[in-house]
């Protein structure tokens, strides 16, 4: 798979639902259209919460990867401002 | 701006909208919002804006909490009977959010003050029960340009409208001038139901926020009329009068008037 290097990365290990979304959201809201947002987090339900969100705001996903047994690790390209 | 943790929790609700988030957090956190009459329509509305994060609120009236008031007066409770309204409401909004700062104005709003008064505040809400502080209000925001939503309740009936300057229509393009004295009874001779000031206040407070935010739509050239007993909401046009005494082509009234003589206390 081709390697994206992500403008910002955030790690919001530890947050659940829904700072894990009021966190992520912060972060693409500081970028400029066309960056890439790099996400860990630990909290398996926003794994698939975050990706669906973004979409939803016009954003797009890029990657949703389970990295180890804990951890996933989530691409967003900020489509929309 | 940047959100301390208490922050993100305590408006979390709020940054996940599309049409808020961090970026309309901050706006709201940066309004000032002036509120005439801490009563029925000033308490929800001071409320719900305290609870969004309105950096600063300003209340002003010049009673005391009374019995009376707390079958809809939310902010008051016994504890602070006797005490001015302003600074009764002021310690149950600094309580439900300590971020806001509010400012406890305890004065009757009048034509000598008004304009001073409102000049530093982004948008103004009416609150106020009376004709004289009604149509005050109306031509002080036109004057000095500041967006108004202005509210009314009496018995099982409420209306909201939404003023903005050079805009649409004022107040007076609805009705040119306050009814006379004794005409229109007040909540104190006709009755309120409680909870009528919740739902019009709650309005109110609705126009402000999408005011701030620059979301939405509002009730611009439109009165919304709400009758609780039959559950209706009913939308309004109310087209700008080119004769309107205030804001027409030639208007006559150019400075603040004072109708007190005849009415009762606000």
């Amino acid at each position: 798979m081709e390697q994206t290097i992500p403008d910002k990365k955030i790690n919001i290990k530890g947050l659940v639902c829904p700072y894990t979304f009021v966190k992520a959201k912060l972060a693409i809201e500081s970028m400029e259209v066309g960056q890439i947002l790099e996400i860990l987090l630990d909290y398996e339900e926003a794994s698939r919460s975050i990706p669906k969100s973004m979409e939803d705001h016009g954003q797009k996903v890029l990657k949703v990867e389970k990295v180890s047994d804990t951890d996933w690790v989530l691409q967003i390209r900020k489509d929309k401002d | 701006m940047d959100f301390t943790d208490d922050q993100l929790m305590r408006y979390s609700r709020h940054i996940i909208l599309p049409e808020v988030g961090g970026k309309g957090q901050a706006k709201i956190a940066k309004a000032k919002v002036f509120i005439i009459g801490a009563g029925g329509l000033g308490c929800p509305v001071g409320y719900y804006l305290t609870a969004a994060g309105v950096g600063t609120i300003a209340l002003i009236d010049n009673d005391t909490v009374e019995m009376s008031n707390l079958q809809r007066q939310i902010a008051h409770s016994v504890q602070t009977i006797g005490m001015p309204k302003v600074e009764s409401a002021k310690k149950t909004f600094e309580a439900l959010n300590p971020d806001v700062n509010v400012v406890a104005i305890q004065k009757r709003i009048s034509k000598d003050n008004i304009i001073d008064l409102i000049r530093d505040y982004d948008i103004v809400v009416d609150g106020s029960d009376n004709f004289p502080t009604r149509y005050l209000v109306n031509d002080a925001c036109f004057m000095a340009r500041k967006p108004l939503v202005t509210g009314a309740i009496l018995r099982f009936e409420g209306q909201v409208t939404t003023i903005l300057p050079g805009d649409g229509p004022c107040y007076r393009c609805l009705f040119e001038e306050p009814p006379p004295p004794g005409l229109v009874p007040s909540c104190q001779e006709a009755g309120v139901l409680g909870v009528l000031p919740g739902v019009i206040g709650g309005l109110q407070a609705t126009e402000v926020l999408k005011l701030i935010l620059g979301k939405g739509d509002v009730l611009k050239g439109e009165l919304l009329m709400y009758n609780a007993l039959k559950t209706t909401f009913r939308k309004v046009r109310v087209p700008k009068n080119p004769s309107c005494p205030l804001c027409g082509a030639k208007p006559s009234i150019t400075e603040l008037i004072d109708y007190n003589e005849g009415y009762c206390a606000m």
